[in-house]
């Protein structure tokens, strides 16, 4: 299928004009970015830019004096603040701008990486899996064009969301946020960002599947998040392997080191480069890992609703363990260094003894089984979403034109939603009591993690059932299913800085779960999550033998 | 006996689209009937209303006797249906598709199965990805042809697939009809409906406008007459039913209603006639007389459309 011409000897001379030829037509499909994405880029940008603007612009209300940002700052004597925000830099004089940049730049820069990873995978990988590209390659489009085209595009958001933050933070006129901090926050977001535009520029080269690019990638920024946590607590190291972490060491608004910024720049020209030379490696539509061929014929097990549901979900569940397993190890390695932190602490241990109960480490270790237990919502979601695709796609269709009953059906999916949620929370509590239990010796405190990521699992399955619900009811608006997560994730990321009150906690599934083992278990709340989502899935799976079958 | 599907002012709407309104149709068991219509009439949507995948808002559909929508799991076990667009699972096999649709249908016939395979040239060890649509268009017939069902749903089946293998499609399907079942076999190719099928519905915007069997609808149309005479043929065009006179000379093609054909044969023998072709309408010029009104002007038939027009008014 591919022409020959790149085998030919090429005059020196014509070196550019072949280079030209790659990329010609990378205008065009950058207008063609623009103009597909009129509404969603804008909307990404300010919804980020306003995530940071308006937790500054609640500042002076909420931290009218330096006691009260002291006190907040105390907070950060903590490992699990630490772990959760930043490294705390300029905490003895918290200013409003200290404020940002410990506990808002982490988030942000996270929420850049998502944006950049699922814009760049939408305008890469999506169009070659749907076909798509080739349509478009068979005009004058040269072979780089697309890649070329989707990283100006999202490189370009990442600048702009930095140049938002540069401008309109200092604008506020708010005490300690000035103009050349804003410039050094807004840069290491950007920074951030663009990183993972580069990861995903690599990750789009590597497997065929748009999905699979998306959670390459998704993986890189929580092994980003999981790094600079650890390094943030330990000896600092782990930080600087982070994109995340460089952008809170740029040290905004305390004694901003400029340097820093080089990091992600020189990070981002090895990844796009990386990216473009992968994709020489392959063809258009594939990846590059060639497919094998196949059994001819299909075990039993396969042949069951159930087991055909396991098979689709097989791959993604047993990454997600994986995955989610490493995180758990990882943020259960630091223990040692908590227990440092707290021995070299005095005041933190003085503090303690008044307040008696919990100790440190086990609100540590309940902090970190909540950050989990959000994260691994993410596969059922994730699971009820492909379940929808299954039926856009024409998939389900002939699947259902057999003796197999739209129940049936959607219960064998929500049994891998369900049953791979709980699993993948179960890998991510197991990866974090090993590593806690050896480095406390306490063969006891693995116990209790797994305990702890047990009470989580009605938490999450809120999520599943939510997502189910849609799909039966309003299967267009498929997304909402991530509104419970989203809001819980903001709520721990900026409930507290932001001080919400008490009915906002309330909303969140995840905040009726007991904080164990910092906390007493209790019975009710984990019973009552479970019967909503009985509820939820009721009202789904009801839905859905009523409505329609959609196919694009 | 029953007739094996059995519609009755069938209407489905999708938001302001009436995708179906007021459709009847009639399948009797035992034969092939022919769903004919162009790109958005309506077929697919029917074919998903009698897998009971749709909803229809109003309108009675029996399949085999039961309701397609409540009794759909039990319908499902004695039919088999092979859509015209086939998405196959990136990660199973050709192999491991077929089976599971046919095993979740309740078992295939392995010997068939790989009868099929054969027949059909069809490596069923390649991954989903790795199909082409035509490829991808036999796994789903194989599935089909391979279980053992009462009736065959076929939309558009063989989109994608070569020449060569639309013969061993058409070949399947006859030893298919041989044990007394029924097939839907919905198109848009007519020489395939032409080939295989012992009743025609003709769909358009949504509702059936003719329904019958081949020999009825050509009864309801012209037959085209192309002859050479000994003397010019000037007088031809004022024989009542005789319409799209083209002269050349001694030869002459035209269109003539069948119940005036033998007025229009007794004006040619007046002249002498040294060469005579006359053929019954493929289902190509059926059609273009059901959907002539959407012909491009410029069209070769555009003459046949103002024709028809003058006829009516």
């Amino acid at each position: 299928m591919t022409l020959t011409t790149a085998d030919r000897p090429t005059p020196a001379g014509i070196t550019t004009s072949a280079g030209g030829n790659a990329l010609a037509g990378t205008a065009t499909l950058i207008r063609f970015i623009l103009r597909r994405d009129r509404i969603r880029l804008p909307v990404w940008l300010a919804a980020l830019t306003l995530t940071t603007v308006s937790t500054a612009a609640s500042f002076p209300d909420l931290y009218p004096t330096e006691v009260e940002r002291q006190a907040r700052a105390a907070l950060f004597d903590s490992p699990a603040g630490i772990a959760m925000s930043g490294p705390g830099f300029g905490l003895d004089n918290y200013t409003y701008g200290s404020m940002l940049a410990q506990e808002i730049v982490g988030f942000v820069a996270i929420l850049a990486g998502l944006m950049s990873v699922l814009l760049l995978v939408r305008h890469t990988r999506t169009e070659e899996e749907t076909g798509r590209a080739e349509l478009v390659r068979a005009g004058v489009v040269g072979r780089h064009a697309h890649l070329a085209a989707a990283v100006i595009v999202v490189g370009s958001a990442n600048l702009v969301l930095g140049a938002l933050h540069a401008v309109l933070l200092p604008s506020m006129g708010l005490e300690s946020i000035n103009w050349t901090g804003s410039l050094a926050l807004g840069a290491s977001i950007a920074g951030a960002g663009l990183v993972f535009t580069g990861i995903a520029a690599v990750t789009v080269q590597v497997t065929e599947y748009s999905r699979a690019a998306s959670g390459l990638a998704g993986a890189a920024i929580g092994v980003a998040y999981a790094l600079r946590a650890a390094g943030d607590i330990g000896d600092n190291v782990l930080s600087w392997l982070s994109p995340i972490g460089w952008s809170q060491q740029t040290r905004s608004y305390v004694d901003e080191r400029w340097w820093v910024l080089l990091l992600p720049l020189v990070a981002t020209v090895l990844l796009v480069a990386t990216g473009f030379v992968l994709s020489t490696r392959r063809d258009v539509g594939s990846g590059l890992r060639q497919s094998r061929p196949g059994p001819a014929q299909a075990s039993p097990r396969l042949t069951t609703p159930l087991g055909f549901a396991l098979r689709l979900h097989r791959g993604a569940l047993l990454w997600w363990c994986v995955g989610m397993g490493l995180f758990g190890l990882v943020y259960g390695s630091i223990i040692s260094d908590v227990e440092q932190f707290v021995a070299d602490n005095q005041v933190l241990q003085d503090a303690m003894a008044d307040v008696g109960g919990a100790t440190l480490i086990d609100s540590f270790l309940a902090m970190v089984v909540s950050i989990l237990a959000t994260v691994s919502t993410i596969f059922g979601i994730l699971a009820i979403q492909r379940m929808r695709s299954e039926e856009t796609s024409g998939r389900a269709e002939p699947l259902l034109s057999t003796a197999l009953s739209r129940a049936r059906w959607a219960g064998s999916h929500l049994v891998v939603a369900l049953g791979g949620g709980a699993a993948v929370m179960l890998a991510a509590g197991l990866g974090l009591a090993i590593t806690a239990g050896f480095a406390l010796d306490d063969a006891a405190v693995a116990g209790d993690i797994l305990g702890a990521a047990l009470a989580y699992v009605p938490a999450l399955w809120i999520s599943v059932g939510l997502a189910i619900a849609i799909f039966g009811l309003i299967p267009r608006a498929i997304g909402l299913a991530w509104a419970v997560l989203v809001y819980a994730l903001v709520l721990s990321m900026l409930g507290g800085l932001l001080q919400f009150p008490e009915w906002m906690n309330n909303l969140s599934p995840f905040e009726h779960v007991p904080a164990l083992p910092a906390e007493e278990f209790t019975i009710t709340p984990i019973v009552v999550l479970t019967a909503i989502t009985a509820g939820l899935i009721w009202i789904g799976v009801a839905a859905f033998q009523r409505r329609d079958l959609t196919t694009n | 006996m029953t007739p094996a599907i059995d519609v009755k002012g069938l209407v489905k709407t999708f938001g302001p689209v009436r995708a179906l309104d007021g459709l009847d149709l009639s399948v009797a068991t035992g034969e092939v009937h022919g769903f004919l219509g162009p790109n958005g009439a309506g077929k697919s949507t029917t074919i998903r209303v009698l897998l009971g995948l749709l909803r229809a808002d109003s309108g009675r559909a029996s399949v085999l006797g039961g309701d397609p929508w409540h009794d759909a799991v039990e319908l499902h076990r004695r039919l088999a249906y092979v859509p015209g667009d086939v998405n196959l699972w990136p990660n199973l096999t050709g192999g491991e598709a077929i089976d599971l649709l046919g095993r979740l249908r309740g078992g295939l016939d392995p010997r068939r199965r790989a009868d099929l395979l054969e027949r059909f040239a069809l490596d069923p060890t390649k991954k989903g990805r790795t199909y082409s649509k035509g490829n991808r268009q036999k796994v789903a017939l194989v599935a089909g042809l391979a279980s053992d069902v009462e009736l065959l749903v076929l939309d558009e089946p063989t989109s994608g697939l070569d020449p060569l293998m639309e013969a061993v499609f058409t070949e399947c399907i006859s030893e298919f009809m041989a044990d007394g079942r029924t097939v839907l076999l919905s198109s848009h190719i007519l020489a395939e409906v032409e080939k295989l099928c012992d009743r025609v519905s003709i769909i358009r915007a949504g509702r059936v406008v003719e329904s019958g069997t081949l020999d009825d609808l050509r009864h309801l149309t012209r037959t085209s007459v192309t002859a050479v005479t000994e003397q010019p043929p000037t007088g031809l065009a004022d024989v009542a039913g005789v319409h799209d006179v083209s002269l050349d000379g001694n030869r002459v093609e035209f269109e003539v209603d069948t119940d005036h054909m033998d007025a229009a044969i007794r004006e040619l023998s007046q002249l002498g006639v040294r060469s005579l072709i006359s053929h019954p309408p493929t289902l190509e010029e059926l059609f273009l007389r059901h959907y002539g009104d959407e012909i491009q002007p410029g069209d070769a038939n555009d003459g046949a459309k103002v024709e028809q027009a003058g006829g009516q008014a």
